[in-house]
């Protein structure tokens, strides 16, 4: 894997230019090299982890949906078609009892449930939804929620 | 009034005449430091896996509480032949021939003790773990340094360890990858160690506790080489390829009359390591390799930003093969290395583990361990190098 996608993966939050500095590269090169990974379509783009139940404002909903393949696209012409809604914040092709899985967001839970029924029922192919609110976080995005600040601390002991 | 007494008197003088530890007084002093970071500790920043540390509460439900066989519960031993024949080419019988301890240094201090008649001589190469020469006095035997140097990699010299040798010197401790140096051994240097060990009817002692955390040129065990298997004692651990140092795992895999004698010790010292910590032992082995690779991955790049960072700041520091220390030299600002790492402590507030802790060989030289966040190093880095443009800029 790319070196500096390593990095940003696995590399703790550095700025741009802490990462310049541990790969030993100038902040050109580094900004080069962002831009470079973002055109081949391998960055798609930046967000901070946010702990989504600090936020009172928004509701989260994962739904699956059961679609009729097209004739010409398959799932793909669907999938991409519900993707383009601003409320989903993510949409996956699934094996199994159902097609689509979407995770939407939404400001209230009316209107998770009216971008539900007037917008993706209404699609014509889609056969069935299923909406599941999200009630709790735990983990997101490999974050702990609720985690000490004193887990894992090492104490100053040494051989 | 009650007699006034001198408790020393009851300790043997043996013991009195064994310094501390060097890396724990100087922590003493880093301690007092508030907002100090701390490249001194040998132990992986990384917490223990999940997974493992889940089958510690796993065993713990199960009530596996008890006493183990001396040698270690079976299917830990049935594990580590497994994972030490796969990785390290070289086979050992469960039954009779691994022994489980706690830690490796009670491994290695049992090993010790299990080979040394009175007055046997024991070679090591220096600067070295803290213990070795130690537990080599502790077991009645003499310690012989063999120097190693940065143009070396810090491995060693096969003609200094012949010109070394004397006779009386039953065996040869060897710990590659090194702490504090980071040096390693090429199988061509373990090849002519072999052929000297054969020569002089040796015994071989391999640490290889760092022996996963080596980043180039990949790691041979000198018991895998030819002849070898039965005049070597191969020595690992869990400490630090997994993140389980306060769990205190290690093992010795040696022919069966070598660990006869190391069980035996170790029967009557601590009966068995802890069960739950080798059901732990057992996860790590069947399920902690990619946590392991993802460790080792981490290292390798704190490692190659921080050695940079030493060179550009007048600290030469060679790229250490191994561990997760980088042991530059600081001999260029006059000042002994435990003067030096005062100094950085002081005006850095980093704390450095002075070399000299690590043998007279250490002199001129300190250990920093790469051990944490990259956002430490990069702190760590910056202090230094300002108090030293500034040491500099004041002579």
């Amino acid at each position: 894997m790319d070196k500096l996608l390593k990095l940003m993966l696995e590399g703790e939050a550095l700025s741009t230019q802490q990462m310049g500095e541990v790969l030993g590269i100038s902040k050109e090169e580094l900004a080069k090299e962002l831009k470079s990974l973002a055109e081949a379509g391998v960055l798609l783009g930046w967000r901070p982890v946010i702990n989504p139940d600090v936020d009172q404002s928004v509701v989260r909903a994962a739904i699956e949906l059961r679609i009729t393949p097209d004739r010409d696209g398959g799932f793909d012409k669907l999938a991409q078609r519900v993707s383009k809604f601003d409320e989903v914040e993510s949409c996956y092709l699934m094996s199994g009892a159902f097609d689509l899985l979407i995770f939407v967001k939404a400001k209230s839970l009316r209107d998770v449930a009216s971008f539900v029924y007037e917008k993706l029922a209404t699609i014509n192919g889609v056969t069935s939804t299923a909406t599941h609110f999200f009630l709790r976080t735990y983990k997101q995005q490999g974050f702990l929620i609720e985690q000490a600040a004193s887990d894992g601390e090492k104490l100053n002991y040494s051989p | 009034m009650e007699e006034s007494i001198n408790p020393s008197k009851f300790v043997a003088k043996h013991i009195l005449d064994i310094p501390r530890s060097g890396i724990r007084a100087f922590f003493a002093i880093a301690a007092t430091m508030d907002d100090a970071i701390s490249l001194g500790i040998g132990e992986p920043d990384f917490v223990t896996p999940w997974h493992i540390r889940e089958a510690a509460i796993f065993a713990l439900e199960k009530g596996k509480t008890s006493y183990t066989d001396n040698l270690g519960l079976k299917r830990l031993r049935n594990e580590i032949s497994k994972y030490v024949e796969k990785n390290y080419s070289v086979s050992y019988n469960p039954e009779n021939e691994i022994v489980v301890g706690v830690g490796v240094s009670e491994i290695l201090d049992c090993t010790l003790r299990a080979i040394i008649n009175p007055g046997d001589m024991i070679m090591y190469h220096e600067p070295c773990f803290v213990s070795y020469s130690p537990s080599i006095s502790l077991a009645g035997g003499i310690p012989v340094a063999i120097k190693t140097r940065p143009e070396d990699n810090f491995s060693f010299n096969i003609d200094e360890m012949k010109a070394a040798w004397k006779p009386g010197c039953k065996a040869i401790l060897i710990n590659f990858p090194t702490n504090p140096t980071g040096g390693v051994a090429s199988r061509k240097q373990l090849e002519q160690l072999a052929a000297f060990v054969k020569e002089k009817d040796m015994l071989v002692i391999s640490d290889e506790i760092y022996s996963e955390l080596t980043y180039e040129g990949g790691h041979t065990s000198i018991a895998s080489l030819p002849g070898m298997r039965d005049r070597s004692v191969f020595i690992h651990g869990f400490s630090k390829a997994f993140a389980m140092t306060g769990f205190r795992i290690g093992y010795a895999c040696a022919p069966k009359a070598i660990i006869e004698g190391i069980m035996k010790i170790h029967q009557y010292e601590v009966m068995c390591a802890p069960i739950i910590s080798q059901e732990c032992a057992i996860e790590a082995l069947k399920n902690g390799k990619s946590d392991m690779e993802k460790m080792r991955d981490q290292y390798m790049r704190r490692r190659d930003f921080i050695v940079r960072r030493f060179n550009e700041m007048g600290l030469k520091c060679h790229l250490p093969s191994g561990t997760f220390y980088a042991f530059p030299n600081v001999s260029a600002f006059g000042m002994n290395s435990m003067e030096f790492a005062k100094c950085v402590l002081n005006s850095a507030k980093v704390a450095i583990v002075p070399g000299s802790a690590f043998g007279p060989s250490g002199e001129g030289y300190a250990r920093a361990s790469f051990s944490t966040s990259l956002q430490n190093l990069i702190k760590a880095a910056d202090r230094m190098e300002a108090a030293l443009d500034k040491l500099s800029a004041g002579k």
